[in-house]
């Protein structure tokens, strides 16, 4: 085993993307993320589009939007309402978790 | 290597129709994608699944598949028949070598033609950016409060110099900086696949989950501990030592504190930037009258005190 320790970056709050930044992640073409932008799934700050920053959670959405493309083979729509859905699960989870702690 | 039973796997009959089989994988695929199910197993189904229908979907390979007979039953020790495959014709297959991701039974029964199948990855003038890979790595809360590094190992799958798919496992050494918060990802920029052609390679990331903790609770970058206290604390007030992630510190509870309600210790819950917060949740516990001068202490608040906790209730 190598033994040097790799030092990532973590995509917290401060990070930002550009448009052409959040394609090369995603290994997508730019139209595909303007349609996510326009569905509602992204949704950087900053106008024009040259000017777009996307956050780390934008980059998580990108990602998990393009597996569930890939492997489910749902269209836009459907990836938007399932993200959206997926969003309100985890709201919901840790909700009733703290309810619970909270009965205890 | 063990047999893996493809109609058992995708619940069908082993004289169900192709549509049937597309039905029943839709559904399954639906409920097993990682995505979706955050169970810990549903990667591994969703695989499993994945692999079932490639060999169902396709009428030579499910042929082929049939003809090892019907008496099988998933996780036998199983080894092909020579010659198993004569007069089967394999096509298409996969082109993205998501292949490795398949089982051994898989791989030595429909492999070969696969990676005859395949175009040579040596193509001039095709490149791709290699693949990213998505990974968890399962870190204590006392981790994000101190900074730390962790070991992972991966499996990759990576080409050999014959070009064909293998699975090697490596070990990487990993900072988990101080700060990082349930959810969060980590980037490493080419630790992913490496490309194809001119391609660079693909990068790796790491989603931070933080393993439970036997008396903190972790809520973005707040963290929260029940704290037990003594009705006389609560009543009468009282400083008692608090652990915390970073150490104790004495905490003043202020006199008639109920249970319920939630204290904030500013800035020492998860040290990012701004800080978390960590709330103490005093729970108030009864001693138990388990000998004659307790129960005389019990009595005596009986009748000194008058307290009705159920006025409200109008009784």
């Amino acid at each position: 085993m190598d033994d040097k320790i790799l030092n990532g970056l973590l995509l917290d709050e401060t990070i930002t993307l550009s448009l052409d930044d959040l394609c090369q992640a995603c290994s997508s073409s730019n139209e595909w993320v303007i349609e996510l932008v326009q569905e509602g799934v992204l949704e950087p700050s900053g106008q024009p589009q040259s000017q777009w920053q996307f956050s780390a959670r934008c980059l998580q959405k990108a990602h998990t939007a393009m597996r569930l493309q890939r492997d489910l083979d749902i269209n836009l729509s459907g990836i938007a309402l399932a993200l959206d859905l997926l969003d309100e699960i985890d709201r919901l989870k840790s909700r009733l978790l703290q309810l619970e702690n909270a009965a205890k | 290597m063990d047999f893996k039973d493809y109609y058992n796997i995708m619940g069908v009959a082993r004289n169900a129709k192709q549509d049937e089989i597309k039905r029943a994988y839709k559904k399954l695929a639906r409920k097993y994608h990682p995505d979706v199910n955050k169970a810990d197993d549903a990667e591994a189904r969703f695989k499993e699944v994945g692999e079932a229908y490639d060999v169902l979907k396709d009428p030579e390979k499910r042929a082929a598949y049939d003809q090892l007979g019907a008496n099988w039953k998933s996780g036998q020790d199983f080894n092909p028949p020579p010659n198993w495959d004569e007069g089967y014709e394999f096509s298409g297959g996969y082109t993205d070598g998501s292949g490795a991701d398949h089982s051994d039974f898989f791989e030595s029964l429909f492999g070969q033609h696969f990676k005859q199948g395949q175009p040579s990855r040596s193509q001039a003038g095709f490149s791709a950016r290699g693949q990213d890979h998505h990974a968890k790595v399962s870190i204590e809360l006392s981790d994000a409060y101190h900074g730390a590094s962790h070991s992972i190992t991966l499996n990759a799958a990576e080409l050999d110099a014959n070009g064909q798919v293998v699975t090697k496992q490596r070990t990487l050494k990993v900072k988990i900086p101080k700060g990082v918060k349930q959810g969060q990802r980590i980037r490493l920029a080419g630790q992913g696949s490496a490309g194809i052609g001119q391609g660079g390679k693909g990068d790796l990331y790491l989603e931070i989950d933080f393993k439970t903790h036997h008396i903190y609770r972790v809520d973005g970058h707040d963290v929260y501990l029940d704290l037990p206290i003594t009705p006389w604390e609560a009543a009468l007030g009282a400083t008692i030592k608090v652990p915390t992630p970073d150490g104790q510190v004495d905490l003043k509870i202020p006199a008639g504190t109920q249970g319920g309600g939630k204290m904030r210790l500013k800035a020492r819950g998860i040290p990012s930037t701004p800080p978390g917060d960590l709330y103490v949740v005093p729970q108030i516990t009864l001693p138990a009258a388990d000998n004659e001068e307790a129960k005389e202490l019990y009595r005596q608040m009986e009748k000194t005190m008058a307290y009705n906790p159920r006025s409200k209730l109008g009784v």
